[in-house]
């Protein structure tokens, strides 16, 4: 199956090709969709058989270097467009190709009469192709090939329906505010290759094992990595661009802004977990930087209105949460919550698009109510995704949220795991209330005019799918208390096998008994129903909203943090832009020097014209007194 | 037989005579002439050189420019004759458009 890899890559690159030169000529909705579908399911069909060739060997083989071709060759510089297979990297591609084809899928229905669908495919693909690069890339140059990419297709497809000033607005801040990100990447990828010599991860990797904790370098290079990575993975201060980017389609939210792209950073952390492991300076600013996420944005959602910013602040909050497990050197819980996120995440906002979709492009929580008759598919499929995501067990996100919760108090402070659980709790609370006030109670649209009806079975079917996933997805990872093996833990246990030898190391290992586990259990459970309880109850039958008052209105409006960076960045830089740039530095300086150079040869050429008198005699003397002059020096010299 | 200089100063006489003429004069068909007149203070000397040298060389230099003088004669006086049609004058200080 590994011969076959080239196909991963080139596919979904392919898709965009076809869709991107010939969709118009094409036109035909059902053949581009399912081209570009086919196109990201052949991949995904690939990765399982890799992975399980994978399953096949001995631990410690599951590392295969796939070299397509030579890409940069210069100087010491030599960078390779070669592919990494390893276990983190072969479960992305699952996530990335599997989710990827549904929602493909999914949006050949939810995009049905739009005039760009072909476009639409085309850039979905180009996404699927950076993506794959930015997870399967065995350097750091590729990494950033695909980072860039990535930020590329989401600027593109934020801005999809580019006829509202708004969609384009929202699509240049997440380019303008992803650059500050990437600038720390790049910065990091600099320092490597001076200090290193090589952008190749392994390497880089391998050549670090020997330094001692916190060595300077190491936390420069980690910190840059970390400020990529909290621009991709909008957290603080670099988040503010993720709610906006609901002004996309729905889709879209639910492939890159949900799923897969705003992992990244997480995966970029993952990758290189030996560097954080030698950083705990960086990572216990990694915790502290991801718990104030996931506080700041639940209570952001608490009070929102528009059902995709609810979800798109709830995602926000749960990358946070994978931080946290990144902040707590539990870096394969990071990975196991990133795969759950995805599947529940995913299925939500598809479910959110199938609300839209069906109650004709309304997105406010406080127009609709009852719909749970209306939309039986979409109704069931979303409870699933809101009961894992609130971390109610069996399902998913109980088991990845309870890792995290574990690892919380096992390797950091009892405040921080008081603050975690109780965000936790808010998680469940805000979900309640966007599914109480979206499914349950009293229509509060004009059951007159709009006929809210269920989505066609593109639609439904990769939700019912996705809902299935995110039932029983947590199972890859059950916890030590149930006395069953870890699939993902030992399946992810060669590639993170030396950032825990390097923790473990330095840290005293604690032990705790299972009855302590399953009390923390039991804790989240409880406030976990408690809180869905609660919700519930008040939402499910609201009728009437009031303004906002006190600190409910800065949670709606979100604290006020856009209009702080307004305040604080964008206008300060558009004044020094306007006053000094423009008006002095440009004006003045650079149009000034260009323009008085030309004036001043205009001017001298002016003045010199007056020699030109058009008298054949006047020159015919000037060149005789020429010659004379030329005669008296040959006669004097 | 004249010693050699002789002839030189002639010829360097006619040939000043033309260039002044050529600076000095107004009416174009004068210039014309200054300069045919300087053009034959050349063959002078041209010749000189030629029987001082016992040369050849230079006599038949002097044919190629009396060659090249009827022919810019003729060219010339064609010139000189359209411009009189068009500016109905033959003063050079009139005819100073080629300026500014």
């Amino acid at each position: 199956m590994v011969d076959l890899f080239y196909l991963i890559i080139a596919l979904p690159l392919l898709g965009f090709f076809i869709n991107g030169l010939f969709g118009k000529r094409i036109n035909n909705e059902k053949v581009s969709g399912w081209i570009s579908s086919i196109l990201v399911f052949i991949p995904f069909v690939i990765g399982v058989g890799i992975f399980f060739q994978m399953l096949g060997m001995p631990a410690e083989e599951r590392n295969i270097t796939v070299n397509l071709f030579s890409w940069i060759q210069t100087g010491n510089l030599s960078v390779n467009f070669a592919y990494l297979l390893d276990p983190l990297s072969v479960s992305l591609l699952l996530i990335v190709t599997g989710i990827g084809f549904l929602i493909h899928v999914y949006s050949i229905g939810y995009m049905h009469g739009d005039p760009g669908f072909a476009k639409f495919f085309a850039f979905l693909n180009l996404f699927i192709f950076a993506m794959l690069n930015l997870i399967l890339a065995d350097n750091f140059l590729l990494v950033f090939l695909g980072w860039e990419g990535v930020g590329l297709c989401s600027y593109l497809l934020i801005g999809f329906w580019y006829e509202q000033k708004f969609t384009g607005d929202a699509a240049k801040k997440a380019f303008v505010v992803n650059r500050i990100g990437d600038f720390g990447f790049m910065i990091a990828m600099f320092l490597i290759f001076a200090n290193f010599g090589t952008l190749t991860i392994s390497e880089f990797v391998g050549s670090i094992g020997g330094f001692e904790l916190n060595n300077p370098l190491l936390v420069a290079i980690s910190l840059l990595f970390f400020l990529g990575a909290t621009g991709k993975s909008a957290q603080i201060p670099l988040f503010v661009w993720l709610p906006d980017a609901m002004a996309g389609p729905t889709p879209v939210s639910a492939l890159i802004h949900a799923a897969t792209m705003v992992t990244a950073g997480v995966y970029l952390v993952a990758r290189t977990s030996l560097l954080y492991a030698l950083s705990p300076f960086t990572t216990e600013i990694i915790l502290i930087v991801a718990i104030l996420t996931a506080v700041v944005s639940a209570t952001i959602a608490l009070k929102q209105n528009d059902i995709k910013k609810i979800l798109a602040y709830s995602t926000v909050s749960q990358l946070g949460f994978m931080f946290i497990a990144l902040g707590v050197f539990a870096y394969h819980i990071a990975v196991f919550h990133l795969i759950t996120h995805a599947f529940f995440k995913a299925l939500m906002f598809l479910g959110s698009g199938s609300v839209i979709h069906g109650m004709h492009e309304e997105q406010d929580v406080r127009k609709m109510g009852g719909l749970k008759n209306k939309m039986k598919i979409t109704f069931v499929t979303f409870f699933i995704g809101a009961l894992a995501i609130s971390g109610i067990p069996p399902l998913s996100g109980f088991f990845s949220k309870d890792e995290i919760l574990y690892n919380v108090i096992a390797h950091s402070q009892i405040p921080f795991y008081i603050i975690v659980l109780l965000t936790a709790g808010i998680t469940a609370f805000y979900m309640w209330r966007l599914m109480g006030l979206t499914f349950y109670g009293k229509p509060r649209y004009d059951e007159a005019h709009l006929h809210p009806h269920e989505s066609p079975p593109t639609m439904t079917v990769p939700l019912i799918i996705l809902a299935i996933l995110s039932a029983i997805g947590g199972f890859i990872g059950l916890p030590h208390f149930t006395g069953m093996p870890n699939f993902l833990k030992q399946w992810l246990e060669p590639v993170f096998a030396d950032a825990t030898a390097v923790f473990l190391a330095n840290n005293p290992a604690n032990v705790h008994t299972i009855t302590f586990e399953l009390v923390l259990v039991a804790l989240s459970v409880v406030i976990a129903t408690t809180a869905i309880i609660i919700a519930f109850k008040k939402f499910s039958k609201q009728e009437t909203f009031e303004e906002e008052k006190g600190f409910g209105k800065v949670l709606e409006n979100k604290y006020y943090v856009d209009e702080a960076y307004d305040k604080a960045i964008v206008q300060p830089i558009y004044k020094t832009s306007d006053n000094f740039l423009w008006k002095i530095f440009d004006v003045k300086i650079i149009d000034g020097f260009v323009n008085g150079l030309a004036n001043n040869i205009s001017k001298l050429g002016f003045d010199w014209r007056r020699l030109q008198t058009g008298v054949i005699q006047d020159y015919t003397t000037i060149a005789v007194l020429g010659i004379v002059a030329f005669l008296l020096y040959l006669l004097l010299m | 037989m004249l010693e050699i200089n002789y002839y030189l100063i002639l010829s360097a006489f006619l040939f000043s005579i033309g260039v002044i003429g050529v600076l000095t004069r107004r009416n174009a068909i004068i210039i014309f002439m200054c300069i045919e007149l300087m053009l034959n203070a050349i063959n002078v000397s041209l010749v000189a050189f030629s029987s001082y040298l016992g040369d050849t060389a230079g006599q038949i230099f002097v044919f190629r420019v009396l060659t090249v003088a009827a022919a810019e004669a003729a060219v010339g006086l064609a010139i000189i004759i359209s411009l009189y049609r068009n500016k109905d004058t033959l003063n050079i200080d009139e005819l100073n458009i080629l300026k500014w």
